[in-house]
């Protein structure tokens, strides 16, 4: 055999006792084709095509599942920018469009598909704005739909009245959901450079430069990692960094294994394998947890940036070895309310807003299941926005919100989002205010970083 | 006898042309499986698993048991390319199996072993 027991063993115990798992196999759809003349006729072909394309998707997971014994938690769907298929329409109110990507999602058996979405980091088409205007009815009229909205690029410069606009079009969502904590924030990311392959949920999209259907994955492990570090107490950084190197090597390689099989078996292409730490609400399988075992008191003391920074940048180096086309987001997650660590340091008063934001800048994604007080203004929450992607337009990097500001609810509450979203204590927000900066009209050119021809 | 090096300098007609050294790095390890099991040692559990194997076909190409401690260990490759049933059919005998005996049986596609520990 091939194989020591020991390695049959490691991997067995990866997956029964320490919460290794594919988080999500995501088929990327290409609706470019669907574009039509009217509204009705788009929505059929979009319901079509995505019926058509993902319709054994969730067979074949649960057969790649079943063969290789690795579980596999979510399979979804994510579909090029609606504004752009439903532009065409010249319809203003794209609700329905929304409706039927709940449907099509419904009838292959998947729990979310993105791609409600809009690019606008230079500027906002009719389709686009219509998009953007239709984004809080949409969320609250659907179960699965998620919605993302690109605001800046390193290349394009941010688009401040973009911004502007979506931090009312987030306090409009929280207020059409507020019988439910105001759930459709959750559905909803706001980016700077904005991957076109990412996998994951709220965030996923089938981006413009894509085929016309890819394989994309998202693999996990916060679980196997945390157990590897935790056994490593008084290890130097070197030794540390490269158990790190390697547990995201082998957790990436079972991600390339079932991203190539399920390309194979769904005969579509295989797009990329993201490398990010994705924790969920279980005991265990937290990134908090992980910086609080390479010896933080509490995630958002001093050190947790460096902590995220060094895990970070190990996780890629591991990752990278591994997969033949590493993509999407690639990088630790940091949702406050789906990590139980990232929720007990706020609790425990560890962590706030702005070291969360600081530690945005070394990590993927950004401010993240953030639940904050329902009477946050909408130019605060502007404000906010421009901060992280500013952090992103400058850093060359993807960076993202997704705020949920709860109605009726202020510090010390705690709101409930449910399933793998989880819940979160409100999150403290500064008192003073940048409505003067946010009023200003027009867009933040290229930075420097992004003139590099 | 011949040691390895003696056979290299062509102390043997042995084909080596017929050895692939590569064969198995990261092609489809096809119809082969890894059936691990775990459990406190007791009597009859390899003659249990390798007659449900019998039973459905599969040709053991290897066996490696160790006791790690208590508990008992044992991973076995196999070769489902004969095998008459399905796959989900060998497993839900495997499955019954754990279930009288107390034990842990798994059975994985051998390309999970080969990608996570082969470079």
């Amino acid at each position: 055999m091939d194989f020591s027991a020991r390695e049959v063993l490691e991997t067995i115990k990866m997956i029964e006792t320490e919460n290794l798992d594919i988080r999500t196999i995501t088929l990327g759809i290409s609706l470019r084709d669907c574009a039509g003349p009217s509204g009705a006729e788009t929505r059929r072909r979009m319901y079509d095509k995505i019926t058509r394309y993902a319709r054994d998707l969730v067979k074949v997971a649960e057969s790649i599942e079943r063969d290789y014994g690795i579980p596999i938690i979510n399979k979804r769907v994510s579909v090029t920018p609606i504004a752009i298929v439903a532009e065409a329409s010249g319809e203003r109110d794209l609700t329905p469009f929304a409706q039927t990507m709940d449907e099509a999602a419904e009838a292959v058996g998947v729990d979310f598909i993105g791609g409600f979405s809009a690019l606008v980091h230079k500027g906002i088409t009719p389709g686009d704005q219509a998009l953007l205007d239709s984004i809080p009815s949409a969320l609250a009229g659907t179960q699965r739909v998620c919605a993302s909205v690109n605001v800046a690029t390193t290349r394009e410069g941010i688009n401040m009245d973009a911004i502007r606009e979506m931090g009312w079009t987030i306090k409009k969502t929280a207020e059409l959901t507020k019988d439910r904590d105001a759930i459709g924030c959750a559905k909803l990311v706001v980016f700077a450079n904005i991957p076109e392959d990412n996998p994951f949920m709220a965030g996923a999209l089938h981006g413009i430069g894509q085929g016309d259907a890819t394989v994309n994955i998202g693999v996990s492990g916060p679980g196997v990692v945390l157990k590897v570090i935790s056994g490593l107490q008084s290890a130097s950084f070197g030794e540390l960094i490269d158990a790190l190197k390697r547990t995201a090597f082998k957790i990436t390689r079972v991600g390339e294994l079932v991203a190539r099989e399920a390309a194979r078996r769904l005969s579509a292409d295989m797009g990329i394998v993201d490398l990010s730490l994705a924790p969920t609400p279980k005991v265990g399988d937290s990134v908090a947890d992980i910086i609080e075992a390479m010896g933080i008191d509490r995630c958002g003391a001093p050190g947790t940036t460096a902590a995220l920074a060094i895990l970070n940048d190990a996780v890629k180096k591991g990752g990278c070895m591994a997969s033949s086309y590493v993509g999407g987001l690639s990088g630790a997650f940091i949702p406050v309310s789906e990590d139980a660590g990232m929720v007990d340091a706020v609790k425990a008063g560890a962590l706030s807003i702005e070291k969360l934001e600081a530690m945005t800048s070394v990590c993927s994604v950004g401010l993240d299941m953030i639940a904050v007080p329902g009477d946050t203004s909408a130019s605060t929450i502007s404000g906010i926005l421009a901060d992280e992607i500013a952090i992103g337009v400058i850093n060359c990097k993807t960076t993202a919100v997704r705020l949920i500001p709860v109605p009726g609810r202020s510090v010390g509450d705690v709101a409930q989002f449910g399933g793998l979203f989880g819940g979160a204590p409100i999150v403290r927000v500064s008192r003073f205010g940048c409505d003067a900066f946010v009023a200003r009209k027009g867009r933040v050119p290229a930075p420097l970083q992004g003139i590099r021809n | 006898m011949l040691g390895l090096g003696e056979m290299l300098l062509g102390g043997c007609d042995f084909d080596f042309s017929k050895l692939d050294l590569t064969a198995s790095e990261l092609r489809p390890s096809g119809d082969r499986a890894i059936v691990s099991v775990l459990g406190v040692d007791r009597v009859g559990i390899v003659a249990a698993v390798a007659s449900a194997l019998a039973n459905h076909r599969v040709n053991i190409l290897d066996i490696h048991q160790t006791l790690f401690g208590d508990l008992f260990a044992m991973n076995m490759l196999v070769d489902l390319s004969n095998s008459s049933s399905e796959f989900s059919s060998l497993r839900a005998d495997l499955d019954r199996i754990s279930e009288q005996m107390g034990l842990k049986i798994l059975i994985q596609r051998e390309d999970v072993f080969r990608f996570m520990h082969r470079v």
